[in-house]
């Protein structure tokens, strides 16, 4: 039985200058699944989640959300459709509180006169919202919505980080090498949000170079070698030294090994 | 008083830690702490050195000095929590009370139109600065060095060497001057019209998308971009109504001084930004309460006045207002060290 892809990207092209970053890159995601995308520097994993979140504009090729082609021209684009990202750099405002960093750029006014003309934000509504948001991925360790994030830690400021795109994606979210800046127990929170937003039935794309966290919360990984998909393995077919010799071009896999079918 | 002292000794024989992180965390939590305290204390003072301080008369006379300065700092508070500054506020105020004065003086404009056009080209000259710091990507500290002196020279060259006295120019423009008693205390419109933009301003920044924009850009500029914040257009518009405000400061500064000259009003470039860091507002960024920069213009004014009446030569003033800046910035930067 085969499962409509949540978003597809076909046959990628993106060069800058004399530099080939997409060589007919692909990508299929499904719903409820965590696609890790990993890769050596250069392999243009960064460029493929760009192109898909809007941040760049592929020189040629199609990309699909729910079955729709989509184009993007900057990053509101895809934000508009659904499609939610969260970077490496822990980026949030630190002296904002919680619920203000929740809705940055998305704030909520009051109704009537006071919001339409005035212009007057509902920090009410935001903070109630914020509240149920983050109590229903379940980070407990918040307990004031009103904080401001700089007195929280850098694992807590991540999951304030994609709290934030959980709220807002409806379709995809991306996190950039999300552990990147973490010490080890907070990148363990993130890794628990992370299965945590899939089990809610979300479709998440991970990028990291992180190959022991690949393994713990992937369901298939997908390898990127010089601009294209060298192979789509899964943590239970393949090893984490298979999966690296992939990355150099070490191994080469056959179409039949490779799981291009969603595992869950 | 000394059941408080009392309460210090007990708590910071608990440990002198907790307290003083304690008092870390109160002071970042409300910036405005601090420069409440330093007033409510030098008052106190002076008026023990010199009890002609508390004089209605005195305290009306104070506040009206620090209308036009005051004004310059609201403008200047919002382009310093963007992270940015601005060397030109005072020259743009000049040049914007030089338009006003000689539409009216030179082209016989009705005073209302020279109003709008000073206040125009305020909004025009800060709409520069701003494009100069968005799309050149310049430093704002150089750009408004730069525009300090274009602004100024604009002004010596359009004012061809002449004042306009009060006398020369339509009564709408010095309106600002009315003086009226508001019990024992005597205020001008200008005061009036500098505390309608304090509160305009903290209502913007505080209830508004806008506001937080300008806070959460000047806080982390990429964190702000990557949430989806158009950061260039928040720092540009935040040039631009700085520009307006100087230009309405231009009008409160022709009202106090009853002329449009070349030369009055100069000292604002610095004096703003001295209201804005002693109010409490971090020259990093995304940090400060506007009114904070009212009771730093006030602070400034209550110094000069009471060391004046106190009996000190004047250079005492600013050797007194450079301590308070200094003092101030060393309280930021401890503040500032209280959640790293």
């Amino acid at each position: 039985m085969s499962v409509a892809p949540a978003l597809t990207a076909t046959n990628l092209f993106k060069t800058y200058g004399s530099v080939v970053a997409l060589n007919g890159a692909d990508l299929q995601l499904y719903p409820g699944e965590v696609l890790a995308v990993v890769g050596d520097n250069g392999a243009g994993k960064s460029t493929l989640i760009k192109c898909i979140s809007g941040a760049e504009v592929p020189d040629s090729g199609e990309i699909t959300l729910a079955g729709d082609v989509v184009k993007f021209h900057r990053p509101q684009d895809g934000r508009h459709a659904g499609i939610e990202t969260v970077y490496q750099t822990l980026a949030v405002a630190p002296a904002l509180d919680i619920a203000a960093n929740l809705y940055l750029g998305r704030e909520l006014r009051k109704p009537g006169p006071l919001g339409s003309i005035f212009r007057m934000l509902d920090n009410g509504a935001m903070k109630r919202e914020s509240k149920s948001h983050i109590a229903d991925l379940g980070i407990s360790t918040i307990q004031n919505i009103g904080q401001a994030v700089e007195t929280l830690s850098g694992g807590q400021r991540q999951a304030v980080a994609v709290a934030r795109a959980a709220t807002f994606s409806s379709k995809v979210i991306i996190l950039d090498e999300p552990t990147a800046a973490l010490g080890v127990r907070e990148s363990n929170q993130v890794l628990k949000l992370i299965e945590r937003l899939r089990d809610r039935g979300l479709p998440v794309i991970l990028i990291s170079h992180n190959m022991p966290q690949v393994f713990e919360v992937a369901d298939r990984i997908q390898v990127q070698r010089l601009g294209k998909r060298a192979g789509v393995v899964t943590p239970k077919t393949h090893q984490m030294n298979e999966v690296v010799a992939i990355m150099t071009g070490a191994l080469k896999v056959e179409e039949k090994d490779q799981t291009l079918q969603p595992v869950r | 008083m000394s059941l408080s002292a009392a309460e210090v000794e007990f708590q910071s024989n608990k440990g002198p830690e907790p307290l003083k992180e304690r008092l870390q965390a109160k002071l970042h939590q409300y910036p405005s702490i601090s420069p409440v305290m330093v007033l409510l204390i030098s008052g106190a003072v002076f008026w023990i050195l010199n009890p002609n301080f508390k004089d209605p008369f005195n305290l009306s006379l104070v506040v009206q000095q620090v209308a036009v300065v005051g004004a310059v700092a609201v403008g200047q508070t919002i382009i310093i929590l963007t992270a940015g500054i601005d060397l030109s506020c005072g020259a743009i105020a000049v040049f914007a009370s030089m338009v006003m004065g000689r539409t009216a003086f030179a082209n016989h404009l009705p005073g209302w139109q020279s109003l709008i056009i000073g206040l125009l080209v305020g909004t025009a000259a800060g709409a520069f600065n701003g494009f100069l710091v968005t799309k050149i990507k310049l430093p704002p500290f150089i750009v408004t060095l730069g525009t300090f002196n274009i602004f100024n020279a604009l002004t010596l060259l359009y004012a061809t060497g002449r004042d306009i006295q009060a006398s020369e120019m339509n009564s709408t423009l010095v309106w600002m001057g009315t003086t009226f008693k508001a019990g024992r205390f005597q205020i001008t419109l200008g005061v009036i019209l500098m505390l309608l933009m304090y509160l305009v301003l903290s209502y913007a920044l505080r209830f508004t998308a806008w506001g937080r924009h300008v806070y959460a850009t000047g806080d982390d500029v990429e964190a702000a971009r990557l949430a989806g914040i158009e950061t260039k257009r928040v720092i540009f518009s935040v040039y631009m109504v700085a520009g307006l405000i100087f230009a309405l400061a231009a009008w409160i500064l022709i009202g106090r001084t009853g002329a449009a000259s070349a030369i009055n009003g100069i000292d604002l470039n610095l004096d703003s930004i001295t209201a804005v860091v002693i109010g409490g507002t971090s020259l990093f960024g995304g940090r400060g309460r506007i009114i904070g920069s009212f009771y730093g213009a006030v602070i400034v004014g209550v110094f000069r006045d009471g060391l004046t009446l106190a009996g000190l030569p004047p250079y005492y003033q600013s050797l007194a207002v450079g301590i308070l800046v200094i003092t101030a910035v060393t309280i930021d930067q401890w503040i500032r060290k209280a959640n790293k």
